[in-house]
């Protein structure tokens, strides 16, 4: 039988047991394992260029949480050319440090598909952002194009409305870019369900916005009764919209685009310029591109293990549905980053 | 006697401007809505800044030169102009110092033509990818500049005459100049004397660095007018233009047109053969609905056609053709 005294050691030990149990269960057993996985990783983002409202959102928001867990996070500028999007994957795949993770903004569906294969093979994850390619990267983030058309050709299929021509005109971007082909794909689909909407004309722009103006302008010309038009990108839609203010058009043809959500979007939706933009949500894409990245450099699998497709909810955003934090505002990005 | 058809008589802005017209009349008899009035001014509307960025490099290819820098100037100089306005410089202030810009830029390509005797295809070429580069990446934020509002170039966007667009009239007014220029100044003749034969123009007396000097401040200046109608139509500048086939469709419309890229023939007359020729072709296609891959492909396969043509029609002059030249 024990006595007093040792009963109360016993006791008074069990006692300091349990509180500097309590103590251990206050750290969380997640933090050491996830620093000691991303402190320091080195990501690079390489988009088409770095001149466009997306990819100065990413940037921001990427950049934003990569130096917030201890990494460093640069960007390349191959400033709309694949050769020199090219080159900056081949200089980061041999560069050191090496990166942990490259993120790829990919100008079509093949060009960059064998330098993926590389980066993988020297253990860079590959994360591939609104442009998809023929590759199994590690992670796919993006819009899903196909459903992106749908939204349009529904946007304008509403804008049109019941008792108009039912003509529609398409201003697409160019016949390689993924984007633009499963756009297509996608407006086509709805309108298999709309058989009496009819598309008139669909000329390129080659993404280039005098271009889209001067198709435009045909277009309007040859088709005076056209109730909407799509064009394939905010970039060069500020081409149709010129062409339709040129022919006095305006509040008559439903212009239908796509685009970052950045301030001009919204500016152009409350003065009527575009009837409806599908906003890609930046600040969810962005977290869904840091939330892969975090998972990646956890996961201790080798690159090219796992090939995760995480498409960004879209909308078709309409004048009514514009709130004060619908769009964002790159000016205030850009100064926040300063 | 030779008759006006014959094989001789056939120079090259004949032979366009006869394509030109067959081109127009089997689009207006196949094309439906090709003759409509308002066809027929967007079609001249749509060829206006590039006839007028063509009416530029037609001086300097005359004068037996050539400026691969134009697109750029045309593009940044703008793009900074609408920057510094949207930053809140007052409109004055921007414009001069954008326009200094532009005729410096002219100075410094003259320059290392004229005097440190770079050819014109590297000084140009190196300086148009300096002034992208040095805008793009010291002066604006982003590529697409926006005009702001209720500014001078919103508003000339919007002029209209007789219903017919602003930059109908100032294409039409920039080739009047540049043709008075070219045929009555003494300067302007001088462009064709150089063009014909450097080392006689020399010889002659006339003041041949000076004169280069003049001619690519003269493009710069004219590409920076192009710019302000383009901003002006598209309420914004996107500079990814710098990146396009602008700069090839402005030498498609000086060559196609039968300026001779050995320099010291043709004038304005034959921009404007030129550029009419690419309006109508362009316009016809997009109605036809011809996919993008397939215009360039047309239009090429026309520019490579008008350089044989323009190889045949005007060889290369042995006696004075220099390295360098293009």
């Amino acid at each position: 039988m024990m006595s007093w005294k040792r009963a109360s050691g016993a006791a008074m030990a069990l006692a300091m047991l349990a509180f500097s149990g309590t103590a251990m269960a206050q750290s969380d057993p997640g933090t050491a394992p996830y620093n000691a996985a991303v402190q320091g990783k080195r990501v690079i983002m390489v988009p088409m260029a770095m001149g466009f409202d997306l990819a100065q959102g990413w940037a921001y928001y990427i950049g934003k949480e990569v130096k917030g867990f201890g990494g460093t996070f640069e960007t390349r500028d191959p400033n709309w050319s694949v050769e020199a999007g090219a080159q900056a994957i081949t200089e980061a795949i041999s560069s050191d440090p090496k990166p942990a993770v490259i993120v790829v903004h990919s100008p079509d569906l093949n060009s960059y598909t064998k330098l993926f294969k590389k980066a993988q093979a020297a253990g860079i994850y590959v994360v591939l952002v609104d442009n998809p390619a023929n590759f199994p990267a590690d992670a796919f983030v993006g819009s899903d194009w196909d459903r992106l058309g749908q939204l349009e050709a529904e946007a304008v299929v509403k804008g049109c409305g019941e008792n108009s021509s039912k003509q529609i005109g398409l201003v697409q971007g160019d016949q390689v870019n993924s984007s633009s082909l499963y756009q297509y794909a996608g407006i086509m689909r709805v309108l298999e369900k709309h058989p009496d909407f009819k598309v008139v004309a669909k000329p390129d722009s080659n993404w280039d916005a005098t271009t889209s103006r001067n198709v435009t302008a045909t277009m309007l010309q040859q088709h005076p009764d056209l109730c909407g038009i799509i064009d394939f990108w905010d970039g060069d839609a500020t081409g149709s919209s010129a062409a339709i203010r040129d022919a006095g058009k305006q509040g008559k043809i439903f212009l239908v685009t796509t685009g970052g959500g950045e301030k001009v979007d919204c500016d152009a939706l409350e003065s009527g310029t575009f009837g409806a933009v599908v906003m890609t949500e930046l600040q969810n894409q962005s977290r869904d591109i840091n939330a892969i990245i975090k998972f990646l450099l956890q996961s201790g699998q080798p690159p090219g293990t796992s090939k995760t497709y995480i498409y960004t909810l879209e909308k078709a955003t309409t004048k009514a549905d514009i709130k004060p934090d619908t769009c964002w505002d790159l000016k205030s990005l850009q100064a926040a980053a300063k | 006697m030779r008759s006006l058809f014959s094989i001789r008589n056939m120079s090259q802005e004949r032979i366009v401007f006869a394509l030109a017209v067959a081109l127009f009349i089997a689009a207006a008899l196949s094309l439906h809505g090709f003759l409509a009035v308002d066809n027929l001014v967007a079609i001249v509307r749509s060829v206006s800044v590039l006839g007028i960025l063509a009416v530029g490099m037609a001086v300097v290819i005359i004068g037996r030169g050539i400026d691969l820098s134009a697109v750029a100037i045309m593009a940044m100089s703008v793009a900074w102009y609408l920057q510094m306005l949207n930053d809140g410089s007052s409109s004055s202030w921007a414009l001069f110092l954008a326009l200094g810009g532009v005729v410096l830029i002219g100075l410094v390509n003259g320059f290392f033509i004229a005097y440190a005797d770079v050819p014109a295809i590297f000084a140009t070429l190196a300086s148009g990818a300096f002034v992208f580069g040095f805008v793009r990446s010291q002066l604006i934020g982003q590529d697409a500049i926006p005009v702001p509002p209720q500014n001078w170039v919103e508003t000339l966007g919007r002029l209209r005459f007789l219903s017919v667009p602003v930059e109908v009239f100032l294409f039409a007014a920039i080739a009047f100049l540049a043709f008075l220029f070219l045929r009555f100044a003494k300067w302007g003749r001088y462009v064709y004397l150089m063009g014909d034969n450097p080392m006689a123009a020399r010889n002659m007396g006339i003041p041949v660095r000076p004169m280069i000097v003049l001619r690519y401040v003269l493009s710069a200046v004219i590409a920076f007018a192009a710019g302000i109608l383009t901003a002006a139509g598209l309420l914004s500048i996107n500079t990814r233009v710098v990146n396009s086939t602008l700069l090839y469709d402005i030498i498609l419309v000086v060559v196609i047109g039968g300026i001779g890229l050995s320099g010291g023939r043709g004038g304005v007359r034959n921009v404007i053969v030129g550029a009419l020729l690419i309006g109508i072709m362009l316009n016809a296609m997009t109605i036809l609905d011809i996919p993008n891959i397939y215009q360039n492909l047309i239009k090429s396969t026309i520019l490579l056609i008008a350089i044989i043509i323009d190889s045949v029609l005007n060889p290369r002059d042995e006696q004075t053709a220099q390295q360098g030249d293009i």
